[in-house]
Order: structure tokens, then C-alpha cells, then sequence
């Protein structure tokens, strides 16, 4: 149960979720809250619950059991009125591929009884980009641009929380990089973020983050504290094979378990006995050439894997 | 039937000025490269920038418009028939049948790659055992994990024992471990000579890759290995030569 | 190539090729296993395959029966002799015939196929015996509802037949006297039994029906499909609000529709519009409305468009066809057919129109189809809107 805030009013709260699609548990006793004005991303992989969670508390889906409320209204009761209040946008963005941009932003506007005009200033700094391209029809667009219309079109009513779902699946990194910048301008105004992604290394530019794994969170907590809270120690190694580094560094006893991230392999030690130099000189018995061994801070997909495995 | 320019055996594609053109618009604008045997090559580009495309024509799907591409030894323009034969694909919104089980999706890529049903059964024995998926031989695809789906897709594309296999984001949306023990696959594919040919969005996976190239807008904007890219942009990882590269084309 | 017994056997010179085909055909019957493993696991294609074609020839052998019986006529009898009264019974107990109302002289024959109540009015003239037994010769007239030709025509030949056949029968023991009956034929509303009269009302209200429907079934299971559903619903749009908002840009265009048809069937095939235009164009309003909602309900059910589509199509078209008393008479039909016709909005629409064109009648004579349209409209717009989830699930 995670009550860090200090707020009166929590911008979302969550006691006790849980949902069952037949057999399956896709959500299991999910606790938390989000302060108003965060950013709070929900890091997981496909089939971890995310679009679930983020379907009960946009009142599309009722929960089994435990209760949920957005700006304090709850979400079974109160639908109406979250629903009048939140932005959200969906994952592979839900906009209407054979209406232009304009039409797209004018219908969404229309639709929450507003204008363009009433929150342009809001919306400005994304529209902007994308504005060149206001008669295209949405379904012409690519990835990044539709990422930038969708989010257009869910801010338009200037909601006071942003539900968005897995937005930067499936779009290249540069977008993905130029969306977070955009998401962090928007904190700026006061708007609350909640953000799902399966992405771990967009979970630093969050002010808190939940991992969640099978319908479970495995903690809560800003991306510092749970990088502290990593048990071992954690080294980045090198050598000319990286292939038989790593079936040589599962292999070696001492050494917790060893991953692949990117060029160099994660290895986690808990062991006393095992040094550096140690492991330096096993390595180059096997042959090994260029060995590098460094210590490093653990990334949140460390965590996320150690977490994962307990 | 031999192929008179299959002496270049080492080389399991050969790329030249390959173009397709929808209309006006040039989707694959006169790329060449190589891939040797065994390599695991990373094709990467933002979505968009004509990967697809390149690679449905090398899988043989797509004639192209222009230009000559070697794949396993057969012309992609003129003996597609064979180039599919002789290659392996998965990628991430197809791999096995749902509502087939784990048995019948074997025996029905078997047949179609003309495995014989005593070498079918065999191979399906070892594949199961390295799996450990040998309880699930009767289970529904649809009722497997996702990460057990993904590494059964893998395990079948090579079953015909091809020169080379095209995965497509193979490990889009999956969970960080299951994504590594999915790469752990394909370094034993690459040892025993198949060539792997892969397009991710992870930046961290191009670094498991021997040569990573870079498309953008139908070109190939850099090729090498990620070691030399770094170097060549500067740049402390992948994420960052894509992202320099991206920036100085707009 | 080798000799058997004085004869040349060719063995194939090309093994090469042989094992290539011998490939091919495992590919093949690979294949094939794979298909027939899907087929065997999703129960919808094996209603299709084996249920559907049960069904079809049910309903079919059911519904296509040529044989008319027990069809509702009306005897105006000016004579009430001996012989107007066994004729009568010949052709009450012929099994044709039900007899629906003895009209009395004087009565208003058109008022009864105004009001669609009998198919046939027979009249004998006054002293009927008598004329046969002084002249030789009596005249009964048979009166027919030609707004349905093949009835018409197949209904007067069956009396016909049978008043002949009375007078072989009974009257010529006697051979002296050749007695004749004239009946005399008179197809009403359409003298000329064009079929197409018949045609063009009931291929209007399938045409209308069917597009109708079908295109409105497909727009809310297809913003399902888009994931635009999900934003619409997170919003504070209401359920009506989204409902007519479908249906009303169908509505307009469709009428459009309405009118070409009407306008064809008048310049071109020439069938009449006896009564008010005015009235004709409202009752074609309420009936696309009717079918709009259909369309939605059908909608909020099916999951996606597919179904939608095929459920339109399918469930829609059949039994327009079959049971809207379009091509085949409803009166023959076995009771549970008769009964689930009524249910077929097509077949009030096609009484409406038939009585509209043709008999040139006003409200009064359709006042309860029109309110069965009307109740059927409310109800489908009512279940849609009670349907249509607020909610994904």
C-alpha cells in the first residue's frame, strides 16, 4: 500500500483491484496512488495487466473487486463525470484514419463540449508540428505524428488527468524521445500522467513508476529509490567473445546470474569471495581477450529482472 | 538444379541497388549490402523508413522493381520458388497457428518443408527437450505464455535447418528476460551456421549483432559493426548512432 | 523403356521429376490436414456447413408450395338456389377454399380486397338455376386479387375447374340439354397480371431492408474494430446521443433510395401509384427507419464487422425472401412458418405498398401495419440503446 503523498485529494487511488478474464488473473490486489501533478508510468511487458488497469480506472471496464477513484470520483459510481474529465488515449492511438487531422482534433472537441480555441494554448507546442499537415487524412500519417495527434486530441478539453496507453509502442526512438519531452512540458501545466510502457528505460523520465509483471506490482517507487534498493552488486563485463563470455560467466559459480545488455553483460555478485581481479583472472584462463570488468549503478530493467525472479 | 552462381557460398545474401517503387514513390531506393554465413545481422531503421519492404523482398515475397539480390544462392527476382525454400521467417504478429497444438504446427511445417515424418520426429524429440517443453507437446498454442510461443516460433522457423532466418521484431512487447533468453536462441542458431537476420526496435539488441545497418527513407544511411558505428557518430551506445543518424537526415 | 510381352512400357525418364511431384502432393495433403484441423475447431463454420443447408432446405421445401389451399374467398350469392348452393359446397370442400364471408347483394366487393381479407369473390347472378334450366346457360363471375398475379391466375382456374366439373358431373345425366356455365374473369387491381406488380413492392422492401440494415450494422462494430469505440466511450457522449447519431445520415440517404425505387417501378415498369404519393414516400420513411434499427441493434451484438455483415445478409435477406409473402403465399405455409412471419417486418411493408400502388387505399386500411412498424421501430431503437454498452465488455 503506497500513501506517499502528503495531498488531501490523490489525483487516482487504487485499493484491492484484482480482475479475471475466464481463468486468467490479469489483475491480482492492485494498491496504489498517484499524486496530482505526476508523472507516473506503469512499466511491464505485454500481457502484464497494463491496458486492464488502465481500462477499470477510465470506467470502460469494471473491476472484480476492490475500488478505484480518479480526482476522487469514483469509478463505478461516478463514471459520468471521470468521464467528462479524463483524457485518454488508447494503445495504437484510435484516431479516424479517414478523417483529416482537423477534423479529427474538431470532432474530439465537439465532443467534450469545447473548441480548438478554448485550450489552443495547451495543445500549441504539439499541434504545431503537426500542423502543416492539417488536411491529411489521419490514416496517411506516420507513427510519430499520429502519437502527437492522438495526444492532441486527448488534451483538448484540458483534462485533469492523461491516461495514456502504451503510447510509444511501435513508434521509432527519436519520436518516443521528442513524445517524452512533450509529456514533461505538460507536467509543467498541472496536469496528472499516467503512463504505461513496456520500455524500461523510459521509466527514469517518470517522478514514480510501478513494475508490474502478471497482473502484480512488484514495487512502487521512484526510479532512484528502487535503482538503491537493488540487492548485490552489479558489474558490467567485457571481452572480445561475448558469446562464450556469457555461457562462461553462467557457468562460473560464484557469480548470481548474468545477462545480456547490449555490448557488455550484467553480472549480479553477492558473493564475498569473488573480486573483480578474481573474476579478471578466471576469464583469462578460458581465454578470454579484452577483458573489461566495471561496477555499475543497476538500470530498471536490472531491477525489473531481479524483482521478477523472485 | 544448380545455380551457376552459387560458387559464392559464404556469402548468404547479395544485395545490389535493390529498389522497389509503389508508383512514384520509392519505398527501397538502390541499397546494397552482404551478409556472410553465420552472421547475425541487424536490419534496423524507424518504422516507415522501407524494411518491411526490403525484407519481403529478399524473403522472396516482393519482386523488385529494380536492381539484383542474391539470397542463399537463389535470384529473389527469378527463383523466389527456391529462395523460400531455402529460408526461415517468424515475425512478431504471425508465428504459429492458434488453435493448432504445439505437435501439429511441427507437422505441418514439416510438410510444407518436405521433412520426412522419421526426421520430423526426431528433430521434434531434441527440439522439445531443449525447450523443456516437452508436457506442452499437446497444448494449444493459444494456451502457451507468450514467451514459450515466441521461442516454439523460433524453433520451427529453423526446423528445416535453413541458411538463414528473417525475424521480424521477434521480441516486440515481450518481458526483458524472456526477451534475453530469446537472443540466447539465436547466438546457438548463428553457432551452428544459420544466419540470422533480424530487425528490432531495442537498441540494446543491435548490439548483439555482429553488422547493424541503418535505413532511412529507403536508404541505407550507415553498415558496420556496432563497435565501429559508435566510434564513427561518437556516440556512447546504439541508441545514440540511431538518433544522430535520424537528426541529420531531417 | 523395356518390352512386356511385345508391348513397350515407358518407364519415367525423369525420376528427378518424379520426386518433385511425389513433394508437391505431401505439401499438398500438409496442407489439407492443417485446414481441416482449423474447420473441426471453430464452431461457427460447422454451423455453417452443416447446419445452414438443413435449415435452408427446411424452410425452402416448406415454404416453395406452388399448391394453393384453404385460400380465403368471398361468395356473393344473388340466387341462393339449389344449385349456387352445392356449387358453393363443391368448392368449399375442394380443400382450395375457406370461405371467408357470404357477401349480400349490394355489398361493396372492392371494400373486401380493399381490406385484404379475401383473395376471390365468386357471384352468381339472381335466378342462377333457374337461367341454367330455361337457357342452358348461367354466368358466374369470379372476381380475383390480381395484385398477386400467379395467385390470382391459379385461384381462378381452380374454381373455374371446379364449376365445370360440377356441371359434367351433376347437369349432364341429361344429354339433351348442353348446359353451359360462363365464368366470367376479372383480375382486379391488375388486369393485365403483370408480375411485376408484385416484384417491384417486395424487391423494394427487401432492397431498403437489406442496405439499410446492413450499413448501419457495420458502423458500430467497425468502430469497435478502429479502437475509436474506446475514446467515444471514455467521454461524456450518451448512448442515444451515439445510436441516432448513426442512424440519421443513413436515414436521409437511404431515402433517396426509396425514391428511385418507386420512381423505377412507375417510368419503367409502369406499375401504378394509385393512391397518395405523400403517404407512400411516409410509410417508405418509417420502414428505412425500421430497418436502420435493425441494423444498430445488430450492431451493439455482433463483435465485430464480419458478423455484423453476415448476420445482415444472412438472417435478413432469407427470410425476406422467403417468408415476406414477397414470392411465396404466407397462407400456405405450415403454422410455425406463418407465425415467424409475422415477425417479418418486409411483409406489413410489402401489404402497405401493394395496398398503397395498387388499391390506391389511405390510412384506414393500413393502420395496423403501419403501428406493427412503428412498435417494431421502437423496440430495436429501445434494445440498442439498452444494448449498447457503456462499458467495453
Amino acid at each position: 500500500m503506497d500513501k506517499q503523498n502528503n495531498d488531501p485529494k490523490s489525483a487516482v487511488h487504487c485499493e484491492s483491484i484484482s480482475k479475471k478474464y475466464d481463468e486468467i488473473e490479469a489483475l491480482k490486489n492492485i494498491n496504489f496512488s498517484v499524486n496530482p501533478g505526476e508523472i507516473f508510468g506503469i512499466i511491464g511487458p505485454d500481457g502484464a495487466g497494463k491496458t486492464t488497469l488502465f481500462r477499470i480506472l477510465t470506467t470502460l471496464i469494471l473491476a472484480d473487486s476492490g475500488t478505484a477513484s480518479v480526482d476522487d470520483f469514483d469509478v463505478v459510481n461516478d463514471y459520468k463525470e471521470i468521464r467528462k474529465q479524463v483524457g485518454y488515449m488508447p494503445g495504437k492511438f484510435s484516431l479516424y484514419q479517414d478523417l483529416t487531422v482537423e477534423e479529427n482534433l474538431n470532432f474530439f472537441a465537439t465532443v467534450f463540449n469545447t473548441t480548438i480555441e478554448e485550450n489552443y494554448e495547451l495543445i500549441k507546442d504539439i499541434y504545431q508540428q503537426i500542423e502543416p499537415f492539417k488536411n491529411r487524412r489521419a490514416g496517411k500519417l506516420s507513427g510519430g505524428m499520429k502519437q502527437k495527434l492522438a495526444l492532441s486530441c486527448a488534451l483538448i478539453h484540458k483534462p485533469s488527468v492523461l491516461f495514456l496507453d502504451e503510447p510509444t509502442t511501435g513508434v521509432d526512438p527519436v519520436s518516443r524521445k521528442e513524445f517524452w519531452g512533450m509529456l514533461k512540458s505538460l507536467k509543467a501545466q498541472g496536469i496528472t500522467i499516467l503512463v504505461s510502457t513496456p520500455y524500461m528505460d523510459e521509466a527514469s523520465l517518470c517522478d514514480r513508476i510501478a513494475l508490474i509483471q502478471n497482473g502484480q506490482f512488484l514495487k512502487i517507487d521512484t526510479p532512484k529509490n528502487i535503482v538503491a534498493q537493488y540487492e548485490n552488486k552489479l558489474w558490467a563485463v567485457q571481452s572480445d567473445n561475448m558469446y562464450k563470455l556469457l555461457t562462461d560467466l553462467r557457468a562460473n559459480e560464484l557469480t548470481n546470474n548474468c545477462f545480456a545488455f547490449g555490448d557488455k553483460h550484467h553480472v549480479s555478485v553477492s558473493n564475498e569471495q569473488l573480486t573483480m581481479n578474481s573474476l579478471k583472472e578466471t576469464l583469462d584462463r578460458l581465454e578470454h581477450t579484452n577483458i573489461e570488468i566495471r561496477e555499475i549503478e543497476p538500470t530498471i530493467e536490472d531491477c525489473f529482472m531481479q524483482l521478477s525472479q523472485k | 538444379m544448380n545455380n551457376p552462381t552459387q560458387h559464392n557460398s559464404n556469402k548468404v545474401i547479395i544485395a545490389e541497388n535493390l529498389t522497389k517503387k509503389f508508383g512514384n514513390f520509392k519505398a527501397v531506393d538502390h541499397i546494397s549490402f552482404e551478409v556472410n554465413r553465420g552472421e547475425i545481422f541487424g536490419f534496423l531503421g524507424a518504422n516507415g523508413a522501407g524494411k518491411t519492404t526490403a525484407m519481403r523482398m529478399l524473403c522472396g515475397l516482393s519482386i523488385p522493381s529494380d536492381g539484383k539480390g542474391l539470397v542463399a544462392g537463389y535470384d529473389i527476382g527469378t527463383q523466389t520458388e527456391l529462395v523460400k525454400k531455402n529460408i526461415g521467417y517468424m515475425s512478431q504478429k504471425f508465428s504459429l497457428y492458434e488453435d493448432l497444438t504445439v505437435a501439429e504446427n511441427i507437422r505441418f511445417f514439416s510438410g510444407i518443408y518436405g521433412i520426412s515424418p522419421a526426421e520430423r520426429k526426431e528433430k521434434q524429440e531434441k527440439l522439445l527437450k531443449d525447450l523443456d517443453l516437452e508436457s506442452s507437446k499437446d497444448s494449444l498454442i493459444g494456451s502457451l505464455p507468450l514467451g514459450w510461443k515466441q521461442k516454439l516460433a523460433f524453433s520451427v522457423a529453423i526446423f528445416h535447418d535453413p541458411k538463414i532466418v528473417f525475424l521480424d521484431e521477434p521480441t516486440g512487447g515481450v518481458d526483458p528476460i524472456t526477451r534475453r533468453k530469446f537472443w540466447d536462441l539465436i547466438y546457438e542458431a548463428a553457432d551452428r551456421g544459420i544466419t540470422v537476420f533480424v530487425t528490432t526496435h531495442y537498441m540494446d539488441e543491435a548490439e548483439y549483432c555482429n553488422r547493424v545497418s541503418i535505413m532511412n527513407a529507403g536508404r541505407i544511411e550507415a553498415l558496420d559493426t556496432p563497435e565501429n558505428l559508435k566510434k564513427q557518430f561518437g556516440a556512447k551506445n546504439m541508441d545514440e548512432v540511431f538518433l544522430k543518424i535520424a537528426r541529420n537526415v531531417e | 523403356m523395356f518390352r512386356v510381352a511385345g508391348y513397350r512400357l515407358h518407364v519415367n525418364p525423369n525420376p528427378q521429376l518424379a520426386t518433385r511431384n511425389k513433394q508437391i502432393m505431401k505439401q499438398f495433403i500438409g496442407f489439407l490436414h492443417k485446414e481441416f484441423l482449423h474447420i473441426f475447431r471453430d464452431p461457427r463454420t460447422m454451423v455453417i456447413i452443416f447446419g445452414l443447408p438443413i435449415i435452408q432446405l427446411l424452410l425452402f421445401g416448406k415454404v416453395i408450395n406452388t399448391d394453393l389451399q384453404d385460400s380465403k374467398i368471398a361468395i356473393l350469392d344473388q340466387s341462393h338456389d339449389n344449385t349456387t348452393r352445392e356449387i358453393t359446397s363443391k368448392l368449399l370442400s375442394s380443400g382450395y377454399f375457406i370461405l371467408d364471408q357470404e357477401l349480400m347483394p349490394g355489398a361493396d366487393v372492392e371494400d373486401v380486397f380493399r381490406k385484404g381479407k379475401a383473395k376471390m369473390v365468386i357471384d352468381f347472378e339472381q335466378n342462377f338455376e333457374q337461367n341454367l334450366e330455361r337457357d342452358g346457360k348461367a354466368n358466374v363471375q369470379l372476381l380475383a386479387d390480381a395484385s398477386d398475379p400467379n395467385t390470382a391466375r391459379i385461384l381462378t382456374n381452380y374454381a373455374s375447374a371446379i364449376i365445370n366439373d360440377y356441371i359434367q358431373k351433376e347437369k349432364l345425366q341429361n344429354i339433351q340439354l348442353p348446359y353451359q356455365i360462363n365464368t366470367e374473369v376479372r383480375m382486379l387491381y391488375n388486369e393485365g397480371l403483370k408480375s411485376v406488380y408484385m416484384f417491384v413492392p417486395g424487391i423494394m422492401a427487401m432492397i431498403l431492408m437489406l442496405i439499410s440494415a446492413m450499413m448501419t450494422s457495420i458502423s458500430i462494430s467497425r468502430e469497435k474494430e478502429m479502437g475509436t469505440m474506446e475514446v467515444l466511450l471514455a467521454s461524456p457522449l450518451k448512448p442515444i446521443q451515439i445510436v441516432l447519431g448513426k442512424v440519421t445520415p443513413y436515414l436521409l440517404l437511404s431515402f433517396i433510395n426509396a425514391v428511385t425505387i418507386i420512381l423505377i417501378g412507375t417510368l419503367v415498369f409502369g406499375v401504378p401509384i394509385k393512391g397518395s404519393i405523400v403517404f407512400l414516400i411516409a410509410e417508405s420513411f418509417l420502414f428505412i427507419l425500421m430497418a436502420l434499427s435493425l441494423g444498430i441493434l445488430i450492431s451493439t451484438i455482433a463483435p465485430n464487422q464480419m458478423v455484423a455483415m453476415f448476420v445482415s445478409v444472412l438472417m435478413l435477406m432469407l427470410p425476406t425472401i422467403l417468408l415476406s409473402g414477397f414470392m411465396f403465399p404466407i397462407e400456405n405455409m405450415p403454422t410455425p412458418l406463418r407465425i415467424l412471419s409475422n415477425f417479418m417486418p418486409p411483409r406489413w411493408f410489402i401489404i402497405i405498398i401493394k395496398n398503397i400502388m395498387l388499391k390506391g387505399t389511405g390510412i384506414l386500411y393500413v393502420w395496423k401495419e403501419t403501428l406493427i412498424l412503428i412498435t417494431m421501430t421502437f423496440v430495436f431503437i429501445g434494445l440498442s440503446v439498452k444494448n449498447f454498452k457503456i462499458r467495453l465488455e
